[in-house]
């Protein structure tokens, strides 16, 4: 796969998919987020870095407003998805998270069928018109997911008796049955050994061919292996933003060489 | 490894939410309909258990109230020599033995000396007059002259209680339609009520015997009073706060801190659970059974009642008993263990202290638990009117018959005459008066106490 | 001597012996309390403790086994003759209890001498009246060979209680001088006193499996007793609950089982959906200002005692439905379905009505132990709150609220007070709502209040009753117990 010295590969920068300007979060008094300006490119992976606590998170929640669920936190500034604020008061958080899926750090599984966990996501939004197309989506995002081969005989087990790994990758065939333009990742390998890791890295090289995919990562390594752009967070401020060989090899902030060669973090 | 070139057709089959963010499309509406609905589903019955409680609390207030007034009658009353003491020599002795019969024709004769003094015309016969006072008027006289043998031959002035009707008259629980039936009471004695209400004589005042006093005979709901059964629970809550708290916090110790873990412990631990479940009235018949049957305790026994109650509060005691010294953190043990206390002298010098606050809310909850318990009561003959008078001393508190209140409150409501549901509902008001301090002790103890580690 | 004072003293000779220990371990110490092996309370608590335990502990057991000895005696000296043909054994010893009684109190009244009792004689002395002087009251008179059983029975009995008080006061001075004797600086009194502490918080702790035994033992020996006096087909088979008094009832649980069933049946109804949606509503939606202010309100309906409840049932509840379903023309529908007041409908809309919190607080610490991440993952996927509630949080939390609702149900059928004021009298398997149906718990409160006779099967049946009631209830516990914790563990 990537590795850091291979720093011609190709970066297909088409439009811009999210635009987000000026963004400021709070939690209750907190400041989380500091005037945070970012360009996310479609059919692009883009990384997140930074030490814990920097925001990144909470900055990637705020894409698809599953910071809506937590009372107290409160986001300024412009985010656009295909030049349609997404704070803008019309905007339906349900629309809008059909458009942009996640994936979340530990895996989450709901306590029913794999197939159900796969159909849940169609069945809410309408996106079948019948049980065939439905099986067919299934079908699809699981094999999507590379993880059809391992459930294709045991649909109607329960996700919650999957290994770790494969619960990750039911979880990202999840996110994608139901379509979205932009996948976010939350750590989506945190709680994952290095076989299934390296599993879902592959992965998401596959997806960066219909998705943009933003993902937090812990791990700079990995953000170099599957990332095209990264972004590194620090104390709530974006300190950098760039191709990734160029932020891992020539980082132009004195903060992200720190953190880079191990100083800070 | 993956299959997805099979399937890199993205965006070639018809995707329902492809539109524009900004417009929202029918399904999500419909969805957001759903939604709302829902949400109201969940406000729809918050609303109702509220309501249920407005509901029950305003019931019991505007019913209750009126048991803690009373209408009562003054009346001078002219202690008659002839009638009272033939003899003329003031021996007591002689005095006891006039019956409350004897002082009947004293107050007939008072009641119609002041209607006539007032003026007011009417065309009642005697016994309907006296109807109007309370059965326990006569008694009343009677008390006080023997308390008094010097009155005698004097006009002395007297608050007698109203009956009942006269009562529920002034309250509006009666009414000239609704005695159509009522051998008690008729319209011509209402009219005479009103003139006496006019003139001052018949009035509603605050009424302490209700707090204080004993429980009547069904004759006389008007000099029915909740005390005594407040003094029998009273005594009872006393026996469970002696037995179940050091009996409840030493076990919860034990369990808590020295039990080792097999299956004996395992087995004391289902059973104090399950024995927090279990129906009060089994209480009831283990105590009937054991305490009453097996024992012979004395009947209707307050130490009985409270026997039975620790046995029921004990398992609630030891739970809330065994949270608290849950939540005292292991580094203060290994504190006190590092400077060479024993395992017993770091429980009892450090843990215990520490716990006390949450172990007295506990108790004090499961008191409050127990204050209200009327179910197994009633199986070892706590049913009211059994004690007429308050008893004297601890030991007869203990062990002479005695009501609860829940039990008295039960045998108004299950009396016919509609004025003692008043009373029942004013048992209650009191009931809740003890139960609402006891929970808000408790309370306050926790915010006051309440440490976070 | 009285126990009360005999206590007293018991009391009053140990805390002697606390300061007695405490001063003579100081005394070998020469008074420097660090030459002692243990802090001089200590020593103190030493000599108490075996001054009161043992005489404490002999005290209990002989009040406990006296009755039942005395009882065996004086049993094995009544002939069978003794016992006439329409009685048992069981009631004559009662009268020879009751006689015994007012004999006593004879004697501490001052109504008659100790002498003047044991040469009482049943053929010259109307021994009925002269106890009936005192206040207790006796069946039938007395016959010469009962009054014989009395006189020994008192007689027994008092020197039982003497030989108490002179055994346990006794051991009470033993065990101090015993203790008073070890005492010496370098006895280890913390030690012994550790052990005899340890001794009695077991003895504390193992008080609730003794409450179990004693529940189980005592109703388990009454319906033995039930079942010897009566079929035990037609207790669990029978058809009909119709107990006479003067014999031949029918008493079969299923008609009150049927009641029981059909009220807790409405109570759930009732209190199950609008207990969830308030959990819901609690967990998933309000603010926390609401739910600050909403949940100890809720749970306010918890703490009102049943009491309160039944008369909310017998004198609001039940005449507003008669107002609705009953009445004819004067009634609100014009019907006349509904007569009194009593009914399985307002019995169990008042008890669901207490079932509310019950409910919805247990099924609220169940939701807010499903993970956020799941949540998270529905909400993720564009889901809607109530798409998440309902296809992600319930059926994840749904072992939990299956317990709740056991553990509700086992309150339902286990609640005695709402139902005896709000549901009736009569046994009968019927479908109306409005009718008024009687339940377990009702007819246990009948068969054991008033004037109980413990040799009729029409008492005895409350034992098996209870007994019935035990078991269902705790078979209902135990299992809701078991699938909440194995609930709980699933997600810890």
């Amino acid at each position: 796969m990537n590795d850091m010295t291979m720093l011609e590969r190709d970066v297909t920068s088409e439009t811009s998919k999210i635009s987000a300007k000026n963004v400021q979060v709070y939690y209750g008094d907190t400041h989380a987020i500091k005037d945070v300006n970012v360009e996310i490119e479609d059919k692009t992976v883009t990384a997140f870095i930074g030490p814990s606590g920097c925001g990144k998170s909470t900055f990637l929640r705020c894409i698809n407003r599953m910071n809506d669920t937590i009372a107290t936190c409160r986001v300024e500034g412009d985010i656009l998805l295909d030049g349609e604020d997404i704070y803008d008061r019309r905007v339906d958080p349900v629309q809008l998270r059909a458009k942009v899926g996640m994936v979340f750090q530990k895996p989450n599984p709901f306590p029913k069928s794999i197939y159900d966990n796969v159909a849940y996501g169609p069945r809410i939004h309408g996106l079948s018109r019948n049980k065939a197309e439905l099986d067919e989506i299934v079908e699809k995002s699981l094999r999507r997911a590379a993880i059809w081969n391992e459930v294709k005989d045991r649909l109607d087990a329960p996700g919650t008796g999957l290994s770790g790994g494969q619960q990750q990758r039911l979880c990202i065939a999840r996110a994608i049955a139901t379509q979205p333009e932009v996948l976010l990742m939350d750590e989506p390998c945190s709680a994952l050994d290095p076989i299934a890791t390296a599993q879902v890295e592959e992965l998401i090289d596959e997806l960066r061919q219909s998705f943009s995919v933003v993902i937090v990562t812990h791990s700079m390594q990995q953000a170099a292996r599957v990332s095209q752009k990264t972004a590194f967070f620090h104390l709530g401020n974006l300190v950098e933003f760039g191709e990734t060989g160029q932020i891992f090899t020539n980082p132009k902030d004195p903060r992200t060489e720190s953190y880079i060669t191990g100083r800070i973090g | 490894m993956t299959d997805t070139s099979q399937f890199q057709t993205p965006g070639s089959q018809p995707r329902s939410h492809a539109g524009s963010l900004l417009q929202t499309d029918a399904r999500t509406k419909r969805r957001n309909a759903a939604e709302r609905r829902f949400r109201l589903y969940g406000k729809a019955a918050i609303a109702a258990g509220l309501l249920m409680l407005v509901i029950l609390v305003t019931t019991i207030l505007s019913r209750g109230t009126g048991a803690f007034t009373q209408t009562f009658m003054t009346l001078q009353v002219e202690l008659l020599e002839s009638k009272l003491d033939k003899k003329g020599n003031r021996d007591l002795g002689d005095i006891k033995k006039v019956s409350t019969f004897g002082y009947a024709p004293l107050i007939k004769g008072a009641v119609q000396a002041k209607i006539e003094s007032l003026g007011i015309e009417h065309d009642l016969k005697a016994k309907q007059l006296t109807g109007l006072l309370s059965k326990s008027a006569a008694a009343q006289l009677r008390n006080f002259v023997i308390a008094n043998p010097d009155q005698i031959g004097q006009t002395v002035e007297f608050r007698f209680l109203a009956s009942s009707r006269v009562d529920g008259y002034l309250k509006g629980r009666v009414s000239r339609d609704s005695i159509a039936n009522d051998k008690s009471i008729s319209p011509a004695q209402l009219d005479l009520v009103d003139a006496l209400i006019a003139a001052g004589v018949v009035e509603k005042t605050f009424n302490l015997d209700f707090i204080t006093g004993a429980d009547a005979s069904d004759q006389r709901p008007e000099a029915a009073g909740i005390g005594v059964a407040m003094l029998g629970s009273l005594s009872m809550m006393l026996v469970v706060l002696v037995l179940a708290l050091p009996i409840g916090v030493a076990a919860s110790i034990y369990l808590e801190e020295f039990a080792p873990k097999n299956w004996i412990t395992d087995i004391i631990e289902v059973n104090i659970s399950n024995l927090a479940a279990v129906p009060s009235i089994v209480f009831g018949i283990l105590g009937l059974a054991v305490f009453i049957n097996y024992m012979h305790l004395p009947m209707s026994a307050p130490l009985v009642g409270g026997l039975v109650l620790t046995l029921m509060t004990l398992p609630t005691i030891i739970i809330s008993t065994r949270a608290s010294l849950k939540s005292v953190p292991p580094s203060i043990r290994d504190a006190a263990l590092g400077v060479g206390a024993s395992k017993m002298q770091a429980v009892f010098h450090h843990v215990l202290p520490l716990a006390a606050p949450g172990i007295l809310t506990g108790t004090i909850i499961g008191l409050a638990q127990a204050l209200g318990e009327t179910a197994p009561l009633l199986l070892i003959g706590m049913v009211g009117f059994i004690a007429s008078n308050a008893p004297e001393t601890l030991a007869e508190g203990l062990l002479s018959p005695n009501s609860a209140m829940p039990a008295q409150i039960y045998e108004w409501a299950k009396r016919a005459d509609p004025a003692f549901y008043e009373r029942a509902w004013g048992g209650i008001i009191i009931l809740l008066v003890f139960l609402v301090t006891m929970n808000t002790v408790a309370v306050l103890l926790r915010r006051r106490f309440e440490r976070r580690w | 001597m009285p126990t009360f004072w005999l206590v007293a003293l018991l009391l009053a000779l140990s805390a002697a012996g606390y300061v007695l220990g405490r001063n003579r371990a100081l005394a070998t110490a020469g008074g420097d309390a660090r030459d002692l092996h243990s802090r001089p309370n200590y020593y103190g608590f030493n000599v108490l403790l075996s001054a009161l335990v043992p005489a404490m502990g002999v005290l209990a057991v002989w009040l406990l086994a006296q009755p039942i000895m005395i009882e065996n005696a004086v049993s094995a000296m009544l002939p069978d003759s003794a016992i006439a043909e329409n009685t048992t054994r069981g009631l004559v010893m009662s009268d020879v209890r009751r006689i015994a009684e007012g004999l006593e109190l004879a004697i501490s009244s001052g109504a008659a001498t100790a002498a003047e009792i044991s040469a009482l004689d049943a053929a010259k002395t109307d021994v009925r009246a002269f106890l009936g002087d005192l206040g207790v009251a006796l069946g039938s008179d007395v016959r010469p060979d009962i009054l014989a059983a009395a006189k020994s029975y008192l007689h027994q009995s008092q020197t039982g209680r003497t030989a108490m008080a002179v055994l346990t006061l006794a051991l009470a001075l033993c065990g101090l001088a015993f203790a008073y004797r070890r005492t010496h600086k370098d006895f280890r009194a913390r030690n012994v006193v550790e052990w005899a502490v340890m001794a009695l918080l077991i003895l504390a702790a193992s008080l609730a499996i003794l409450t179990t035994v004693g529940i189980v033992l005592s109703m388990l020996f009454e319906t033995a007793n039930f079942f010897g006096l009566h079929s035990w087909k037609d207790f669990f088979f029978g058809s009909s609950w119709a107990p006479n008094f003067r014999g031949d009832s029918d008493l079969s649980i299923l008609p009150l089982l049927w009641g029981t069933l059909y009220i807790s049946f409405i109570a759930l109804l009732v209190a199950v959906p609008i207990g969830l949606f308030a959990a819901i509503y609690l967990s998933e939606y309000a603010s926390r200002t609401t739910r600050a202010v909403a949940k100890p309100l809720l749970e306010i309906l918890a703490g009102i005692p049943t009491i309160v409840y039944g008369l909310f049932a017998l004198l609001t509840v039940g005449p507003m439905l008669v107002r609705i379903f009953g009445r004819g023309d004067e009634g609100l529908l014009g019907v006349e379905w509904m007569s009194g007041a009593t009914a399985v409908l307002t019995a169990g809309l008042v008890m669901g009505i207490m079932l509310i919190p019950f409910v919805s607080s247990l099924s609220d610490d169940i939701i807010n132990a499903v993970p956020q991440s799941m949540r998270d993952g529905a909400l993720g996927l564009g889901a809607t709150k109530s798409e998440t509630v309902r296809s992600v949080v319930l059926p994840a939390a749904l072992p939990g609220i299956v317990g709740a609702v056991l553990l509700a149900a086992s309150r339902a059928i286990g609640e005695t007070m709402i139902v005896v004021m709000g549901a009736g009298a009569i046994a009968k398997f019927s479908l109306n709502p409005l009718e008024s149906m009687t339940t377990i718990t009702t007819r246990i409160v009948s068969q054991l209040t008033g004037d109980t006779d413990f040799a009729s099967p029409e008492t005895l049946v409350a034992f098996a009753l209870g007994l019935t009631l035990f078991v269902i209830t705790l078979g209902l516990n135990i299992m809701a117990l078991y699938i909440v914790r194995k609930y709980r563990e699933q997600y810890e």
